[in-house]
Order: structure tokens, then C-alpha cells, then sequence
């Protein structure tokens, strides 16, 4: 046997061998490997391991016999031994041999028995991984997928350097397939052995990176289980993760967000703050009636939630819809942990629709909604007919229910709720009904208005027939009484005549302590009882007997005359009853009581002792303390902590570093770069442009300060003039175009919208268009100015001209084209300069523009004052070094690739006035197409808020791969940081997305002098202003630094100070054009005080935090 | 995640065993066999039981248990959808979902199961890609495997899991190419003694049978979205569309699948299509009850109301009923105290009443709640919640 065995096992030990051996160097000859495996297998027949029982015989023949169908009949009968729970182990030597079948299904079946029986039979088993081995280099992706599945489910810890091997190449593999197979194998090979863990956070940090939507899910649960404290492993892939969420699959969206969740509370600040967490109902029915709640809500608050916090919500949200009640849990606690306060509401309704889910969906639904309606009333409270149980409904899921009715209940629906549980009490089920008259008397307890009805109700249950109930009843009014021991002697004459026919120890220990603490209210019956108690002491259950010693104790004192001897007859009962407890009661009681030498001063406080008022009991629910655990979670189901359960941690007061986030930003420049080689259409446009603008920027340097007219009109002629050259080209060609653009124009009525806008404008101003459009208008531009000018057939221009009279911003918007397009041309880079340069051309040439187009003062006025100073000339020598720092700078993603298939944008504030209407940001939006083939009509479709005023660019009819393209648009934002929510469509697609300005944004530099400025402050003071003493970082000392540090978080002008230690900046908002005056005075070293004066209040604190936090960070 | 899944009969024997890690002991069960004595009823055992070393989650469905055994901390949500796609996949594969059903099969649940879960995590859930991994058995099928001595396992590998619709597999080929869609409507409603609703809402569902060639898409439209609350979709209709247009944009996957259900709000009152008129007493002192109750259509638009079947818990203390139908056919258990009667189709003019008396246990007082009446009946070709559909292109 020994022999046997040993001989087994070197064997063994030497196909492993090759097996590593092969595993290293690729080249492994088929027929030598093979016929090695058959010699081990012919070995172990003869070994003494077959020694099996008569059963299984016939199964071993079949699988050594030469018939595939007989071996695949056997392996059948084998699994279902298996699936019975039966061994079969014995057969490990037969099966193993048919690893390499041929047959597909026999194969599978040979895989569902090794990876059961393996770790038994680990020597054996390494006979297998040579087939696997071989497999793995298989060219097809899901034999090498289900190679790795199974090699890595052989629990043999031998085997561990090769599964490593195997998932470090397969982590590699092109087949994303593959690539998640072998996350899955991170899992199984980390429980077999931990030691692994160093290598294979490794591999998981390259999986993270994997931009598959197959992979994510699979790798993010291997990183919950290897090693779900590596946070900083997700920094990279956060805006990824986000991003991917939406096409993961279901399973893995589940996994995914509640890592995020976790993530999230360790990266971001609070957005709870400020006002607290909000105390519940007062505050809350207050933002419930406020119809404009959210926006009431970001303007209350400086608090400015990080993108990536804002990302996480917004993609998150569509999963509320999907048909995985895992994933709404999922997304609901994430909501719930993570969003603002007002913002939770939006899972309500999905939750209450898995209520009509499977009964066990509905448990732990039913559990996490009890929780939260503890915190949140109001979330609920709309969906509380949801909530009445039904007669089919198992015991648990009433329970829960009624759980859940008794936290909502409040003043204004409690009768409603009442009446409902009149009918619970009655239902046959027992334990409901008990449960029932236990959630009255918290509702009574928990609004008072209803406290004497519910008394009322509970006593007339009083006379109920059924037992259970009447003795719950007793119960929970004795808790009742308690709380409101005023006159209710009448409920307990009522309840004393009950008691003989109660019989539930429980209740009638409620009644006889009841009598004892209000018998000085009862004087005439308390005695009685206590002297039919006396009758049946001995008869009753523990529980009564104590509290019959109590209230003869209590009687006694109050009343000794009529119960001295009852008491004396009770307490000899209890001396020496076979209970140690009521014995021990008994004696304590008597030395309390009864006055003798002994007892010293304990006698005189006796009556102080047993009758002193006691507080009455709180009636909490049960889900009062489940908060602290993590909702959707199995801890908070069973409401202990389960095995690795990950703790929720709680916000950090300040944010980490936020751009551990960022992913390398692409230089604008090189993303502009492609789009001249590549372009077909446009490309000598736009190479002219380029070169143009170059030219100007040339000429912009010359006279840098001080521009004047005739230099930017000779350049806008020299440009003019070419470009009419080009333009009439242009117009032959695109001619076609502009037929195909119209016809796209029928498909999306947006598109037709802004199509027709642009008929308008050529059709009204044709001439001047014609002049203006040539110098720097693109194709499609082109394409529509002959249109509308020639083709009285174009049904198109035709539809424009009827709706031709609405459009009373002409002139502006005939500039903002113009502005637009050559902005998208202009390079970020010198975007500053030029820019100025080209506003100044459009207004030398719109001076004789018709004035009949209505422009508000502060526009003009603003602009002018723009174009006195030209920002330049006027604002001091800081700006000049701050502002082209901006750019580039701070950018934001507004779609990312992977979620617009392709089409990426990137937006910035270029802090440009925006000339298509005064209210309006300006931004610039830099689409990249970075799919593999051209993307096609890119617009801007719906918006959210409705009333929220774009000015769109115009569609771009085609973007080549790799190409990218600058885009200018206007966005209205009221004044308020609530982020501009629209679509991005192309042809094909939609993407909504948003932009979130910053506060500073909001702003356009004003420039004034010292005197105004304090001419200005002085008139807003008060309620109008906002300072706080800040401390700076040392770096921000000198006045560069502010001025630099200001102008980045805000787009405000810099006031000429006269004195060293006060700096001033002054600006606009843009919607409203409200003064925004900031004054920074420095104190000694590092601290100073920071004023804002400006009417908008709620700016001005978001502003004051985020100056604060520029100034303070160095 | 999930560590091993126990199958357990109504009669409490464990008869499939399947583990997906080390192999857990199937004496773990015996937690849950302690909890499915301690419940009076076969619904009431609690789907999450904690034992020392392992979390049991199970889900009851077709009276059988299917009790998951986890490890360590996981969603108990994810489980318990993850069994209940197990159930309904078992059900697509076999027709129904029962013991009898699950041990002659018991090679196809096997490789079901591995292909489903790998090491706890949930693989391949669509039912596309399992078909086309393991075909589903059907007599014919069999009978050509033991005769040419085939598999019924997939030959080609399943490529639906690669591609962006993972739902769909490909290559699809019909000869007919057609596409059916069933609204089903569901009314839940709670109805007080003197007729008023208490509660009423309706859950709705879209299901879908495709049969269509190659990769098709549809979009479907409705006359009125906005009556729609809150919709759950399939992975394959495109959210932003919905969002945006309130139309139904898909790929659907190949054969049946549930394409949307959806709520309509409670706040909207409902109009029930059936009244009942019920007269149910006993009185004090005698042992005889008398149990009236008729039925009738309303507003039920023409269409007829049928497969009526109505059940009422009786109160303890009733020994018998002796009653007389108009029509159909009642059935009274005397130990459980249930009484139900099937009804079949409401006639307009003669509407059905069940009447009789009810012998009550001497000596007994009479009990004191009403008996409550559970009525479920079908309407063919209407929706409550007066939801149509507009128009569907391909």
C-alpha cells in the first residue's frame, strides 16, 4: 500500500514537473505529454486506491470502455451521485482520464466532478493540469476562458505558481473574456492561498485599468475581496468605473456601487453640512412644500459637491430602472449614504415598486424602508397606502409593514392609520394582531393628540375574547398609564375587574403593577385584589408572584390599616417559595417594610424607594439602531455584524486631493493638430484659418495694449478676401451638402430648429452676410448662405422665412456666429488674446449693424467697458500673468469616450463676455471624436430645466476619427451654480450631460476705480455682506500670489489699491449684473480678513469658500 | 459570494446539492430546518438565517426551498435575485419548476448551475446564452441524442457574451418572422367592508415574444407614456431614449423575455371591474351562520370576466358549510377553514351567488372578525390603467 502510494505520488510529482516545465516554455511536444499522462493513469489502476465499493463497478467499466456514449451515460449517473450528495470520489482515477475528451459535454462533466472532488484527491487531480495547461494556448478564447475556470477552481495548493502563471497571462489576453475569467481566478487562487495577496493586487491594479465593460465587474469584486482597503488603487479608474456602470453587466453594476459607495464616503466632504443634518420633519416639510427644493437647496449652501461625487449620482440613477431589484438596492443606498439630503427622494418610487416583488425581495426591502422612514418620514409618507398589509401577506412582511406605518404615522395621518389598524387587530393572524396593539401604543405615545383615543381603543380591546390580544393590550396600556399617570383611574377599576379572567402571566403581572404604583388612586379596589392574590399566590407563575410581593409592599405602606396582615400572609408565602428570586424579593422587602430594631435607617426611606415616581417608558421601534450599518447590506438584514462586513466610514472633514481622479488631460493643442491633417472637408479652410490666426496674433503682439481699428480691419479684409475665394468654391461643393443637411434636418426637430434659425439670419442680412460669413464661416455655413439666398425651391428656406419676423437678436447672433466660428479655430492657447481681438473686429463691423436689435444696457455697458479697457490695458499687471493660466487649467470632462461611444468633450470657461446674449457664460466646449469612424451631426438636443437658455452651436456636420473640433456655446445660468443639464446627440446617439459652473464663473470682471469701489461697498453693507477671517498659505502671501489665486477661483477685475495690505477686485454677475465686490485686507502673517459685499448673499458665501480654499492651499 | 446552493422539498429533504467552493456540509441545513419548524407556515420561514459559521439565504418558490449557504458579507439582495433568476431559468428550460422536474433533469440543472455561477459570482445569467451553451431538453431532442448519440450541449461557443448585446445571440434565422406583445395588468386592491377601495394599484407588464431574423430593432410607442409611474426595463431598451422621447428603443433578445413592467400610481383611483355583494353572520347563541355573497362585472368596458375564483379564510370556529353555488364549484377544508369557489365567467344577466349557512362548533362564541374575501378573475383584452400602444417600427 505504502509502495502504492509512493509511487503514485513521485509520479505525480513528476508531471507536475513537466507541467511547470511546459508551463515556462511554450513548446511542449503533444504526443510525449500525453502518453505520460496515460502511463500515470496506468499506474494508479493498479494501485490500491481502487479498492471501491460494488456500486460503482459498472460506473468504472462504462468510463473505461471505449464508447464515447457509454462513458458520457456514466459521467451522467456520476453527477447526479453527485448532486445527491453522494461520494463517489472513488471514481477520481476513471474520470480524470476522459479530461481531455474530445466530447464537449463529457468534457464539461469531467470539470463538474474534478472541481468537486480535487481538493480530495489533490495527487491525482495534478494528473489533470497538463490538458489544462494545453488548453490555455488554445486560439479560442472561450477554451482558453473555461481552461483557466476550472484550473484555478482545483483547490490544490500545489498548484498555486502555476494558476499565478496562468492568471498573470490571462490578464494579459486580448479576449476581454478571458481577461474577466481571470478576475474571477484572483478570487479562488487568494482563498487557496493569501500569501499570494502582494502578486495579485498586481494583476488586479492592470485589470482595474481594463476599459472593458465585461472586465469591471468581475476585477471590482476581486478587489473587494483581496483587498477592499487599497482605495487608492481606484483614484484612476473612478470617473471610469462611473462612466462604464451604466453597460456593466447586472451583477457586476451590484458589486461596483457598493464599492463606490465606499469610496465615495472616504474621498468626498459631506454634503449634509451646513444647517446641520437636517432634524427631521419641520425642516424637511419645508423643502417638500418648496417647489423649487433643489435649487432652494445648492443656493443655501457653499457647500460645492466635487464632480466626481455629482458624476457618481448622476450615472447611477438610470439603474434605478433596471429589472435587478440587487441593483435599485444597490443604487437606493447609494443614494441614501451619498446624496444630499433632498436628492434621496428620487428612490422612493423605486423601491415601492420592488415591493411587488417576490416575498422575499419585499423582506429586505420592506427592512431597509423601515430604517430609513425611522430617519426620513417624508420620503415615505406619499407611498403609505403602499404599505397596508394584505391578508396574504407571511407574518414577516406584516410585521414590517406595520413597522413601517407606525414611523410614518404623524399628526396629519395617524386617524387614517388608525383606522387601518382597527382592522389589523381583528385579524386572525395572532402574532399581527399582538404586534398591532404594540404599534398603537407607539403612536400614541409618539403624537400625543392621539393619546386618549388610542387609550380608549386599547381598553375597548380590553374586552376582546381573544387572549393574546386583551393580554397585549394590558401591556402596552400599563406603558401608556406610565407616560400620562393623570387621572385614568377609571382604566384601572376597568382593568382590575379583567383581571380574573386573564390569564397571561405577562398581563396580569401588568395589572397588579399598575395597581401597586397608582393605589393610592384606587384606594377601595387595590386591597381587594391583592387579597384574591393572596388566595391563588401560590398557584401563579413567577413573574406574578413578584409583582404581587411588590404591590403588597406598596400597600402597605399607603394603606396598612386595611393590608397589614395580607401582607404578612404574602410575604410568609414568599419566604419560602421554591423560586430564589421571589424568596430573596420577599426578605428584601420585609427589612424594607417592616420597622424592627435591625433595620436601620433604610426603613424611613422605604416609602421613598418603592413609590418613587419612575420614568415612564420610551417605545422605540426596532429598526431604532439598524442605521448603523451600511443599508442593503446582510448586517443590516440581520442586524449583527456579518463576517467581512466593510464599515462605512464616515465623511473626511476635508476632501482628499481631488486630482488623484484625474486621468492625463490631452493638450488641447494636439487634439487640434489631427483635425488639420485629417479633415477632408475642411481641411484647407481651416488651414487657412490656422494661418489667419496666426497672422493676427502676429499683428496682436505688434500692437499688444492697443489695438486699433485699422490694424484689425486690414486683417479681417486680407482674411475677407481670401476666404471669398474659398467660399465660393465652398458653395459649389457643398451645395449637395446642404441638400443631405436639410434632409437630416427633417429627422430631429432640434436640429431642423437650429437649422432654420441660421435660414433667418442668412436671409435677413444676406449681404453683409455674404461679406461677413465668407471670412469665417465653415462649410456648413457656407453650404446655407447660398441656399437661402438663391433657391426660392428650397422648401427649407421657405420654412425659415415664415418664421422669419420672430427673431429680434438678430445682429447679436449674427456676431456670436461669427465669433463662434472663428473661436473655433482660435487655439486655446492664444485664445485670450485673440478672442479680444476678434469681439473687437465684430463690433467694428456691427457698429452700423440695425439698432433696432434690442440689447440691454448692461450689456453694452459691460462691454464697453470690456472694450474700453480691453481688460488688458486697464486691469493691473497680474491679470496679464494670471490669465492664460486658465485654460488649459481647468477643464472638465463633459462626456467622457467611453460613455459617448466614441465622441469625448472637454469644456472650459474662456471668461469671455458672451456676445450671444448678455446673460449668458460663455463656454467652450472642445469635441474629440476618438471612435474609429466619423461622427455626424453633433448638436445639442434637450435641455433640463426646460426653461434653461442655450445658445447651441451650430451642428457639426461631420468629425473625423481623431479629430476635434472647438465649439463655443452660451449658457443662461440665472446666476446659480445649478448645473445646465442637455443632451449631446449625434446622428446616431444622445448623451446627457451637464455643466456645473463654479461660482466664479458666474462673474465678468468689472473695473472701477478705489473711490467707486468703496462708494460701491458702502452701499452694500449689511445684510449684503460676507467676510470671515481666513488664513492663507504662506505661499499666498505677496500680492501676485492673491491676485493670481483670486482671479483663478473667480473671474473678477483687479482694483488699483493705494494701500500695500488691502487688495480689491470687483466684478459683475453675469445674468443679473449685480455688483460683486471682493476685498482681501491682510492681517499680520498669515491671517486676513476676506469681505465680499454683493446682494446675492447665496454667492457670495460660495464665493468666500472658495476663495477661502484657494488662499489657503498653496 | 454564493458558496453552495441546497435544494430542499416541501417534506424537508435535501434532493440536489451544488457547491461552488469548498464543499459545505449539507448538515448546515439543519438551521434551516430548525427555522422551518419554528414557522407556522410555509411562507413565514425568514429568507435570511444566521448560524454560526454561514448565512443561509433561501427563497421558496413552487414549494420548493432553494437555500443558498454564503460566507461573508454580501448584498442579501443579490442572492435572492440571483435564486430567483435560477427558478425562472429552470422554469424556461423545463416548463415548470419542480422536484419531479429538477431530478430527471438533474444533468442540465448541473451544468445550468456551473455555467450561472462561477465561484460564487453570478457567469451567464441571460437566457439567450445559456441556450445557446446548453440546449434546453425537449423530447425530440432526447430522442435523436440516444439514437446519433449527440449532446445536448452547445457545440459553438456561445458569442452573444462578447458582443454589445449580450442579450441577444446571434445568427439568429426565421423563416416567419413575427413578434408578439402581451400587456398584462394587474390589479391589487383592498377593499373595505361596505364596498369603498382602500387601496388600489396597478402593476403592469410588457411580455414579449420575438421571433425575428438577424439583429432587429424596434422601437415601441405609446398613445399615453405619462400614465406610466415608474417602469423597470430588460437591459435592452435604451434608457436615454426613454428618458427623452418616451419611446421604447431595443434590440430584443431571441424568443420570450419581459421587455418593461411598470407601476401606475395608487393616487389615481382605479376602477375596480368587480363588485361584490356579501352578507356574511352568525349569530350568538346558535351554532348556524349564514354566508351569502354574490358577484358582479363593472365597468369592465364589454369585455367579460372570467376565471373567477374567489376564497375566503373562514373563521376558526366553523365547523362546516353547507352551501349552493348559482354556479362553479366551492371547495370548504375544514382544517385549514378555507373556502373557495371557483366561479369561471360572470354572466351579466344572471349574476353567480354563492349561498348557504355555515355550521359553527357548539357552544362557541361567535367569532368576531369578518372573513376576509380574496376574488382574482382575468379580463382578456383590457387594460385598467387605459394604457395603449401607439405604434411599433422596425
Amino acid at each position: 500500500m505504502d509502495v502504492g502510494l509512493s509511487s503514485l505520488r513521485s509520479e505525480a510529482v513528476g508531471a507536475m514537473r513537466t507541467a511547470l516545465v511546459s508551463a515556462e516554455n511554450l513548446q511542449l511536444s503533444l504526443k510525449s505529454e500525453l502518453s505520460q499522462e496515460e502511463q500515470a493513469l496506468t499506474l494508479t489502476k493498479s494501485s490500491p486506491q481502487e479498492t471501491h465499493k460494488d456500486g460503482n463497478e459498472d460506473l468504472k467499466e462504462m468510463l473505461e470502455s471505449n464508447k464515447e456514449s457509454l462513458k458520457l451515460e456514466a459521467m451522467k449517473r456520476v453527477v447526479g451521485l453527485i448532486a445527491k450528495g453522494k461520494n463517489s470520489s472513488e471514481l477520481f482515477p476513471a474520470v480524470v482520464k476522459n479530461v481531455a475528451s474530445k466530447n464537449i459535454e463529457l468534457k464539461k462533466l469531467v470539470y463538474v466532478y474534478l472541481v468537486r472532488y480535487a481538493e480530495e484527491q489533490q495527487d491525482l487531480a495534478l494528473l489533470s493540469i497538463s490538458t489544462f495547461q494545453r488548453a490555455l494556448k488554445d486560439p479560442n478564447q472561450f477554451i482558453r476562458a473555461s481552461a483557466l475556470r476550472v484550473l484555478s477552481s482545483i483547490r490544490v495548493p500545489i498548484i498555486v505558481p502555476i494558476m499565478m502563471l496562468a492568471i498573470k497571462e490571462a490578464a494579459a489576453d486580448l479576449s476581454p473574456y478571458v481577461r474577466k475569467t481571470s478576475a474571477h481566478a484572483i478570487q479562488k487562487l487568494y482563498s487557496l492561498d493569501p500569501e499570494q495577496k502582494e502578486q495579485l493586487i498586481e494583476v488586479i491594479e492592470k485589470l482595474l485599468k481594463d476599459k472593458s465593460t465585461l472586465v469591471a465587474g468581475s476585477v471590482v469584486m476581486a478587489f473587494e475581496e483581496v483587498c477592499p482597503d487599497r482605495i487608492d488603487l481606484i483614484h484612476k479608474n473612478y470617473r471610469k468605473l462611473c462612466n462604464l456602470l451604466v453597460d456593466v453587466e447586472e451583477w457586476g453594476q451590484v458589486v461596483i456601487i457598493s464599492m463606490l459607495t465606499r469610496y465615495a464616503r472616504t474621498q468626498f466632504t459631506s454634503p449634509w453640512k451646513e444647517g446641520a443634518i437636517f432634524d427631521e420633519n419641520n425642516d424637511k416639510t419645508f423643502y417638500e412644500s418648496d417647489s423649487e427644493e433643489k435649487k432652494e437647496q445648492t443656493e443655501a449652501k457653499p457647500y460645492i459637491m466635487d464632480p466626481d461625487h455629482r458624476l457618481l449620482l448622476r450615472n447611477t440613477k438610470p439603474l434605478l430602472q433596471s429589472r435587478n431589484t440587487a441593483v435599485v438596492m444597490s443604487v437606493a443606498q447609494l443614494y441614501w449614504h451619498l446624496a444630499p439630503k433632498h436628492e434621496v427622494n428620487i428612490v422612493t418610487k423605486s423601491l415601492v415598486r420592488l415591493l411587488r416583488s417576490h416575498r422575499e425581495v419585499q423582506y429586505i426591502v420592506l427592512q431597509n424602508i423601515a430604517t430609513m422612514s425611522i430617519q426620513r418620514k417624508g420620503m415615505f409618507e406619499p407611498y403609505m397606502k403602499s404599505f397596508y398589509v394584505r391578508s396574504t401577506d407571511a407574518t414577516h412582511i406584516k410585521t414590517l409593514k406595520l413597522e413601517i406605518l407606525t414611523n410614518l404615522a404623524n399628526e396629519a395621518n395617524i386617524s387614517t392609520i388608525l383606522r387601518e389598524f382597527q382592522t389589523y387587530v381583528k385579524s386572525q393572524d395572532k402574532a399581527f394582531a399582538a404586534a398591532t396593539i404594540q404599534a398603537i401604543g407607539r403612536c400614541a405615545t409618539n403624537i400625543s393628540e392621539v393619546t386618549d383615543t388610542c387609550l380608549n381603543g386599547l381598553v375597548l380591546l380590553l374586552s376582546n375574547r381573544d387572549e393574546t390580544v386583551v393580554a397585549e393590550s394590558v401591556v402596552v396600556i400599563k406603558k401608556l398609564l406610565q407616560t400620562q399617570p393623570t387621572q385614568h383611574s377609571e382604566i384601572i377599576k376597568h382593568m382590575a375587574k379583567l383581571f380574573d379572567n386573564i390569564t397571561v402571566p405577562m398581563a396580569r403581572a401588568s395589572i397588579l403593577w399598575l395597581m401597586g404604583e397608582y393605589c393610592e388612586r384606587v384606594p377601595k379596589i387595590a386591597p381587594d385584589v391583592l387579597r384574591k392574590m393572596a388566595k391563588t399566590f401560590t398557584a401563579e407563575e413567577d413573574i406574578v408572584k413578584l409583582q404581587t410581593v411588590n404591590l403588597a409592599a406598596k400597600l402597605y405602606l399607603t394603606n396598612s390599616k386595611q393590608t397589614k396582615l395580607l401582607t404578612q400572609y404574602i410575604l410568609n408565602l414568599g419566604k419560602y417559595d421554591q423560586n430564589y428570586d421571589i424568596r430573596d424579593r420577599t426578605r428584601f422587602i420585609r427589612q424594607l417594610i417592616v420597622p424592627n430594631e435591625k433595620s436601620g435607617a433604610l426603613n424611613k426611606y422605604a416609602r421613598r424607594i418603592l413609590l418613587a415616581p419612575k420614568p415612564a417608558p420610551v417605545l422605540e421601534s426596532a429598526f431604532k439602531d439598524r442605521d448603523r450599518f451600511q443599508l442593503g447590506t446582510l448586517s443590516h438584514s440581520l442586524n449583527v455584524k456579518a463576517a467581512g462586513y466593510q464599515e462605512l466610514s464616515d465623511w473626511p472633514a476635508v476632501a482628499p486631493d481631488q486630482s488623484v481622479r484625474n486621468v492625463e488631460v490631452i493638450e488641447p493643442v494636439k487634439e487640434w493638430a489631427p483635425l488639420v491633417g485629417k479633415t477632408k472637408k475642411s481641411k484647407s479652410e481651416d488651414k487657412f484659418y490656422s494661418d489667419d490666426e496666426d497672422e493676427k496674433e502676429e499683428e496682436g503682439s505688434e500692437s499688444s495694449g492697443s489695438e486699433d481699428s485699422s490694424s484689425s480691419s486690414s486683417s479681417d479684409e486680407e482674411s475677407g478676401s481670401e476666404s471669398e475665394e474659398e467660399s465660393s468654391e465652398e458653395s459649389d461643393k457643398t451645395s449637395s451638402d446642404s441638400g443631405k443637411s436639410s434632409s437630416g434636418s427633417e429627422k430631429s426637430s432640434s436640429e431642423s430648429e437650429a437649422e432654420q434659425k441660421k435660414k433667418k439670419k442668412t436671409k435677413k442680412a444676406p449681404l453683409k452676410k455674404n461679406k461677413l460669413t465668407a471670412g469665417d464661416s465653415d462649410s456648413d455655413e457656407n453650404g446655407n448662405g447660398p441656399v437661402a439666398q438663391s433657391s426660392s425651391s428650397s422648401a427649407e428656406s421657405s420654412s425659415g422665412s415664415e418664421t422669419d419676423s420672430e427673431d429680434d437678436s438678430d445682429s447679436d447672433n449674427i456676431a456670436a456666429q461669427k465669433k463662434k466660428k472663428s473661436e473655433a479655430k482660435s487655439k486655446p492657447k492664444v485664445e485670450v488674446k485673440s478672442k479680444k481681438e476678434v469681439s473687437l473686429l465684430d463690433l467694428d463691423d456691427f457698429s452700423p449693424a440695425p439698432t433696432n436689435a434690442p440689447k440691454s444696457s448692461v450689456v453694452s455697458s459691460s462691454l464697453l467697458s470690456d472694450l474700453e479697457g480691453l481688460s488688458l490695458s486697464n486691469v493691473s499687471s497680474t491679470m496679464q500673468v494670471t490669465t492664460p493660466s486658465f485654460g488649459p487649467v481647468k477643464t472638465y470632462e463633459l462626456l467622457h469616450h467611453m460613455t459617448g461611444k466614441g465622441l469625448s468633450a472637454k469644456y472650459h470657461f474662456p471668461r469671455q463676455p458672451c456676445l450671444y446674449q448678455p446673460s449668458m457664460v460663455a463656454v467652450q466646449v472642445i469635441l474629440t471624436n476618438s471612435s474609429d469612424h466619423s461622427l455626424e451631426e453633433i448638436h445639442i438636443g434637450d435641455r433640463s430645466p426646460a426653461s434653461l437658455n442655450i445658445h447651441c452651436f451650430n451642428t457639426i456636420e461631420r468629425l473625423e476619427p481623431e479629430a476635434s473640433v472647438t465649439v463655443s456655446m452660451g449658457i443662461d445660468f440665472s446666476d446659480s451654480t445649478q448645473a445646465a443639464n442637455f443632451q449631446l446627440c449625434t446622428k446616431e446617439d444622445q448623451f446627457s450631460v451637464s455643466i456645473q459652473p463654479a461660482v466664479g464663473e458666474l462673474l465678468m470682471p468689472s473695473t472701477m476705480t478705489e473711490e467707486d469701489f468703496s462708494k460701491e461697498q458702502g452701499k452694500l453693507l449689511g445684510m449684503n455682506e460676507t467676510s470671515a477671517t481666513i488664513t492663507m498659505a504662506t505661499a499666498n502671501t505677496s500680492s501676485q500670489a492673491i491676485g493670481k489665486q483670486v482671479l483663478s477661483v473667480a473671474n473678477v477685475g483687479v482694483v488699483s489699491s493705494s494701500q500695500n495690505n488691502v487688495h480689491r477686485f470687483a466684478g459683475r454677475t453675469v445674468s443679473s449684473g449685480a455688483v460683486v465686490l471682493v476685498s482681501l485686507e491682510q492681517k499680520e502673517s498669515c491671517a486676513a480678513l476676506l469681505t465680499i459685499n454683493t446682494e446675492k448673499s447665496v454667492m457670495a458665501s460660495m464665493l468666500l469658500r472658495d476663495l477661502k480654499q484657494a488662499l489657503a492651499q498653496a | 459570494m454564493i458558496h453552495s446552493l441546497f435544494l430542499v422539498n416541501a417534506s424537508g429533504d435535501i434532493f440536489l446539492e451544488k457547491h461552488w467552493k469548498s464543499v459545505v456540509s449539507r448538515s448546515v441545513c439543519d438551521y434551516f430546518f430548525e427555522a422551518q419548524e419554528r414557522a407556522t407556515e410555509p411562507e413565514n420561514v425568514p429568507p435570511v438565517i444566521p448560524t454560526p459559521h454561514h448565512y443561509l439565504i433561501s427563497v421558496l418558490r413552487h414549494r420548493i426551498y432553494f437555500v443558498a449557504v454564503i460566507q461573508s458579507e454580501v448584498p442579501p439582495l443579490f442572492v435572492i435575485e440571483f435564486l430567483h433568476r435560477v427558478v425562472d431559468t429552470f422554469q424556461d428550460y423545463f416548463g415548470v419548476c419542480t422536484e419531479a422536474a429538477i431530478k430527471d433533469n438533474v444533468v442540465v440543472v448541473y451544468e445550468l448551475l456551473e455555467e450561472m455561477l462561477d465561484n460564487g459570482f453570478p457567469l451567464a445569467t441571460e437566457s439567450n446564452i445559456l441556450k445557446e451553451l446548453i440546449k434546453p431538453p425537449t423530447i425530440l431532442r432526447t430522442m435523436v441524442n440516444t439514437i446519433t448519440g449527440s449532446t445536448n450541449v452547445g457545440e459553438q461557443l456561445p458569442t452573444g457574451q462578447l458582443s454589445v448585446v449580450p442579450w441577444r445571440r446571434t445568427g439568429v434565422k426565421y423563416t416567419n418572422n413575427e413578434a408578439y406583445f402581451d400587456v398584462v395588468e394587474e390589479i391589487d386592491a383592498i377593499i373595505d367592508k361596505s364596498g369603498s377601495t382602500i387601496t388600489a394599484e396597478i402593476q403592469g407588464v410588457i411580455d414579449a415574444c420575438v421571433k425575428l431574423t438577424g439583429m432587429p430593432d424596434l422601437t415601441l410607442s405609446f398613445m399615453n407614456p405619462r400614465l406610466l409611474d415608474d417602469v423597470s426595463f430588460h437591459p435592452c431598451v435604451r434608457f436615454k431614449r426613454w428618458e427623452a422621447e418616451r419611446i421604447l428603443s431595443f434590440i430584443p433578445p431571441d424568443g420570450n423575455f419581459r421587455l418593461l413592467s411598470y407601476h401606475v400610481s395608487s393616487q389615481n383611483l382605479v376602477a375596480i371591474p368587480v363588485y361584490v355583494k356579501h352578507n356574511i353572520t352568525f349569530r350568538e347563541g346558535s351554532s348556524q351562520g349564514r354566508f351569502d355573497l354574490t358577484l358582479g362585472p363593472k365597468q369592465t368596458m364589454g369585455k367579460a370576466v372570467e376565471s373567477v375564483l374567489v376564497s375566503s379564510q373562514l373563521p376558526r370556529g366553523v365547523l362546516n358549510a353547507n352551501l349552493n353555488p348559482s354556479q362553479g364549484t366551492y371547495t370548504f377544508d375544514p382544517v385549514t377553514k378555507m373556502l373557495s369557489w371557483d366561479v369561471g365567467k360572470i354572466n351579466p344577466q344572471k349574476l353567480p351567488s354563492l349561498k348557504g349557512t355555515m355550521s359553527l362548533q357548539a357552544g362557541a362564541s361567535k367569532p368576531d372578525e369578518n372573513p376576509s374575501i380574496n376574488i382574482q378573475f382575468k379580463i382578456q383584452q383590457m387594460a385598467i390603467s387605459g394604457c395603449t400602444q401607439a405604434g411599433q417600427t422596425l
